[in-house]
């Protein structure tokens, strides 16, 4: 039906940002992830506590006035900690997939545009990576570095690349064959300008897609690498870690897990709700 | 040629609208037209001149968001304009059924073609065996060798004529006595079209059957049919039987349609296109939809749209010009009677 | 005939990729910084135990001969002696695998339970209430944490209304074992069960505008014929690609959902033993994951075989 609105289509392309797309998912995605990057911009004028100071008088108090989300064992403020948390797990979700996303991306464009060896070598690596389940690749490779932020960072980075290069490796193996591809070629153009200019622009979009939703499974491998003791240490605020903590005390003091998952999962949402609406908008520019 | 036959199907006023996000597209305007028993009937247009969605409208398989907003479908004395879809699924299949353009497509490309055979008769009370039984006889009928081996297999081991010819005789396996060809022909081959053609017409007289064959290749229109409606943007502009079609056209498109066609009496000489394109059907002309690519258009078919007007018996156009239309008498001995 | 040759050949394909795997596995131990038989004979071991590890580890041997011998004892299922647990490896797996198979299974048919309705319904209802209400589901439940989610159940049905068991394994029964695996299943299948509905809801709406359902429809079937024959089959071939590729995301969060809900199966026992830096077990057990990430690729093929004839044997 699209060929009927020859008029409207025009006006479409001026905005950045199409009324169509501004809907009320949208508009929560946009406040919760606001809000995410204020509170992991600003905690030390957000969080009303030190996260970290322990105060043994004020020990597993459930939440109230002075602490909304509860104390834990150490008497620390559950709110404070996730506050200051928000910064860790943000940059676990983004910087898990920005690094991933460039390098695989470049991956996928030289294997597919070169192929030879360089392709072949990138099709048996992603052969034998998928043979393991995600988690337990991380998983191995945090047990054979050490565990830690940086090392959980580094496992994410040598896991994560592969999706990028295998989705850009397909999008550019179809765009080779294209004809403006043809034509560039056949003007003469150098491999990098047509690399840069041509091709990338067109297989760029289905990578970033998929790094938003790619970026809420980042940040929640992030907190249970975490959870389970591998990722970030206490005391510092992770909130897959924070959550670690508290599940010693579930039966009587529930609060302790209850609110950092509850933020982690509604971050993730938020996350989830912005890469849905960006999806949509690419696809329906695409068109 | 029509005599007194019985109607086996009536369309009255149809209008079928596809409702958008901002326009209202009029896929059909208004369409009449009849079609006999042992018949066929031929819509004829370009692309997009609501020819399918007539169809479509008829079967009740309108694509989302279209509806039939008005009008009538009789179907052998039934009216079944809004039949629930639990009724008319009796009525399809057995009393009308379709063939469409794309065999591979409207083929499930996961299920064997016996499969795909045998639920026709999910409803008659039969045996497996006998079900099968009634597949390999309709692969038969339709020309294909090897029914027994061939239906084991699945469409995409079939050519594009097996897999029309497999089409048609799912479509023909509870002898409906309206079958509706939506260009069946149009993605094959030139000498498979032909193929399909001569076994939809010896079909049509083993069955005794009526057809609606939808097209936009006057060619076919005149291999096959008996009378003619031609379709444009929704609406039907000359109706009449198909010797009459083309020895006189009353209607500029049906002319233009016509001069379009190329002369074996003159051959190296320049096809007549008809100039513009069709128009956009959320935003259609005032008056005559035709106007703006007619070459005899007047003020008033600016204006008013033209009704439908029966000029002879069994001959109607939608012209306010006929006077002027007259002269077309003859097109066929003097094809080139006008310059693009 | 042909499809047993084909079967025969995706095995033969899946064998390099296994001995890769045993590479990489048997590189693990020697790529964790420092003496693997320090850090297995334990810290405060004295030198001469330190050196009676290396021997009975085989450490002092040259690196292929160890190889070698890795590999030898992998297709006799021998997988070497926890350090922590004093046991042979292959005997604490083979308690253990029952439990994450019937964890996993379980998860997937939940998941499929959920899914193959609400994607069929969201798709058929495209861009209405229905449709979206099942997107944002899909959306919270993907953003959900699974350790957290467990949790919560676990509060909820176990310690607040004494329902299910609260974690741990109880074998007294099938029916108890069942109710142990209850909250876990439901926990992991609903990630899997978002992911298939958004899979299945596109599988939906694509295929409801195909010829082929318009074709089945004008021949007159009734509207479940069209959804089962027609419909939900074709969205079945995508669903399955995806599915496999599901339990194997399964198979890696049962090392969160078993430490979770306290049961004893692989995944609890790779958190164990990696908590206890028994890198034998490790090794093993990241071996036996690839293992059953390829079996359930080897049976995704087969099933995929089935259902879409386009598969080239």
């Amino acid at each position: 039906m699209k060929r009927y609105y020859p008029q409207s289509e025009k006006t479409r392309r001026k905005h950045l940002l199409p009324a169509w797309a501004v809907t009320p998912t949208f508009i929560l995605g946009v406040v919760i992830v606001v809000i995410a990057l204020i509170m992991a911009i600003f905690p030390a004028q957000i969080a009303p506590y030190d996260p970290t100071v322990v105060d043994i008088t004020a020990r597993t108090k459930a939440p109230s006035a002075a602490h909304i989300f509860g104390t834990d064992n150490y008497g620390r403020d559950i709110f404070s900690r996730v506050v200051w948390g928000t910064r860790i797990d943000l940059s676990i979700g983004f910087f898990g997939v920005l690094v991933p996303l460039i390098i695989g991306s470049i991956i996928g464009l030289l294997a597919a545009w070169y192929g030879g060896w360089l392709d072949s070598l990138l099709m048996r690596i992603s052969e034998i990576m998928m043979a393991f389940p995600f988690t337990i690749l991380v998983i191995a490779i945090i047990t054979i570095l050490g565990t830690g932020t940086i090392n959980l960072y580094i496992a994410l980075w040598l896991v994560g690349w592969m999706s990028y290069a295998r989705l850009v490796r397909a999008e550019v193996m179809t765009l080779k064959k294209s004809e403006f591809i043809e034509a560039a070629r056949v003007a003469g153009f150098s491999d990098a300008r047509i690399l840069l200019r041509h091709v990338l622009p067109n297989v760029i979009s289905s990578s970033i897609v998929f790094a938003a939703s790619d970026m809420v499974m980042c940040m929640l491998t992030g907190a249970s690498m975490s959870f389970l003791g591998l990722g970030v240490q206490p005391p510092t605020p992770e909130w897959g870690a924070i959550l670690n903590e508290g599940r010693t005390y579930i039966t009587y003091a529930s609060w302790m897990t209850f609110f950092p998952g509850l933020v982690l999962a509604i971050t993730g949402v938020g996350l989830s709700l912005l890469g849905d609406s960006m999806t949509d908008i690419l696809r329906r520019k695409g068109r | 040629m029509i005599g007194v036959a019985e109607r086996i199907l009536e369309v009255k006023d149809l209008k079928t609208y596809f409702p958008g996000r901002d326009e209202l597209v009029k896929a059909v305007d208004g369409v009449s037209f009849e079609v006999y028993k042992g018949e066929t009937f031929g819509l004829v247009g370009e692309s997009g001149c609501g020819k399918s969605q007539t169809c479509r409208s008829i079967l009740g398989l309108l694509k989302k968001p279209g509806r039939v907003v008005d009008g009538q479908i009789i179907l052998d004395g039934q009216d079944i304009t809004h039949l629930k879809e639990k009724e008319l699924r009796k009525l399809r299949g057995k009393k009308m059924s379709v063939i469409f353009q794309e065999p591979m497509t409207s083929l499930s490309p996961v299920l064997k073609i016996k499969k795909q055979l045998m639920e026709v008769f999910d409803d008659t009370p039969m045996t497996r065996a006998e079900k099968q039984q009634r597949a390999v006889e309709l692969l038969r009928m339709v020309g294909i060798p090897s029914p027994e081996l061939r239906m084991e297999e699945y469409t995409f081991q079939f050519s594009g004529g097996m897999r029309q010819r497999a089409m048609i005789a799912m479509a023909l396996g509870a002898r409906p006595k309206l079958l509706i060809a939506d260009e069946p022909t149009t993605a094959l081959d030139v000498t498979i079209q032909d193929q399909i053609m001569k076994l939809i017409n010896s079909l049509k007289q083993e069955l005794d059957m009526s057809i609606i064959l939808v097209t936009h290749d006057l060619g076919v229109i005149a291999q096959m049919c008996d009378r003619v409606a031609v379709m444009y943007s929704g609406l039907i502009m000359e109706m009449c039987d198909v010797v009459t079609l083309f020895a006189s056209p009353r209607h500029p498109y049906t002319y233009a349609l016509m001069s379009s066609l190329p002369d074996p009496a003159n051959k190296g000489a320049r096809l007549n296109a008809i100039q513009g394109s069709p128009p956009n059907l959320a935003h259609l002309p005032e008056g005559c939809p035709f106007w703006p690519r007619c070459t005899e258009c007047a003020d008033i078919c600016k204006r008013e749209r033209p009704e439908m007007r029966e000029i002879a018996p069994g001959h109607s156009v939608r012209c306010h010009c006929l006077d002027k239309t007259a002269a077309y008498r003859g097109i066929i001995e003097a094809p080139q009677g006008k310059e693009a | 005939m042909r499809r047993l040759n084909y079967i025969l050949k995706r095995l033969l394909q899946m064998l390099p990729v296994l001995l890769v795997v045993t590479i990489m596995t048997f590189l693990m131990i020697h790529l964790i910084p420092g003496d693997p038989a320090r850090i297995m004979a334990g810290e405060k071991a004295r030198p001469d135990a330190v050196e009676a590890m290396r021997v009975k580890l085989g450490l002092d041997k040259p690196l292929w001969e160890q190889y070698w011998i890795y590999l030898k004892n992998l297709v006799t299922l021998d997988l070497g002696t926890s350090m922590k647990f004093s046991r042979p490896v292959a005997e604490m797996i083979g308690e253990r695998l029952p439990v994450t198979i019937a964890l996993t299974l379980f998860s997937t048919a939940l998941g499929l339970l959920f899914a193959l309705p609400l994607g069929y319904v969201a798709g058929l209802q495209k861009d209405q209430p229905t449709d979206h209400a099942i997107r944002i589901s899909t959306l919270v439940a993907i953003a959900m944490p699974s350790f957290w989610v467990g949790l919560l159940l676990m509060i909820l049905f176990s310690v607040t209304l004494h329902w299910l068991p609260a974690g741990g394994w109880d074998a007294t029964s099938l029916f108890s074992e069942f109710k142990c695996l209850i909250l876990p299943a439901f926990t992991q299948s609903l990630m899997t069960a978002a992911i298939l509905i958004r899979d299945m809801r596109n599988s939906v709406v694509d295929i409801i505008r195909q010829d082929y359902v318009d074709f089945a429809k004008s021949k007159g079937l009734s509207a479940g014929a069209v959804r089962r024959r027609h419909i939900i089959r074709n969205s079945m071939v995508s669903t399955v690609t995806l599915l496999s590729m599901r339990m194997a995301a399964l198979l890696g969060g049962s090392v969160i959902i078993e430490t979770v809900f306290a049961l004893p199966g692989i995944g609890k026992l790779t958190y164990d033993a990696i908590s206890a830096r028994d890198y034998t077990v490790v090794q093993s057990v990241v071996f036996l994951f690839a293992l059953l990430v390829l079996v359930v690729n080897l049976l995704t093929d087969i099933i995929y075989s089935f259902l879409d004839p386009r598969v080239e044997f």
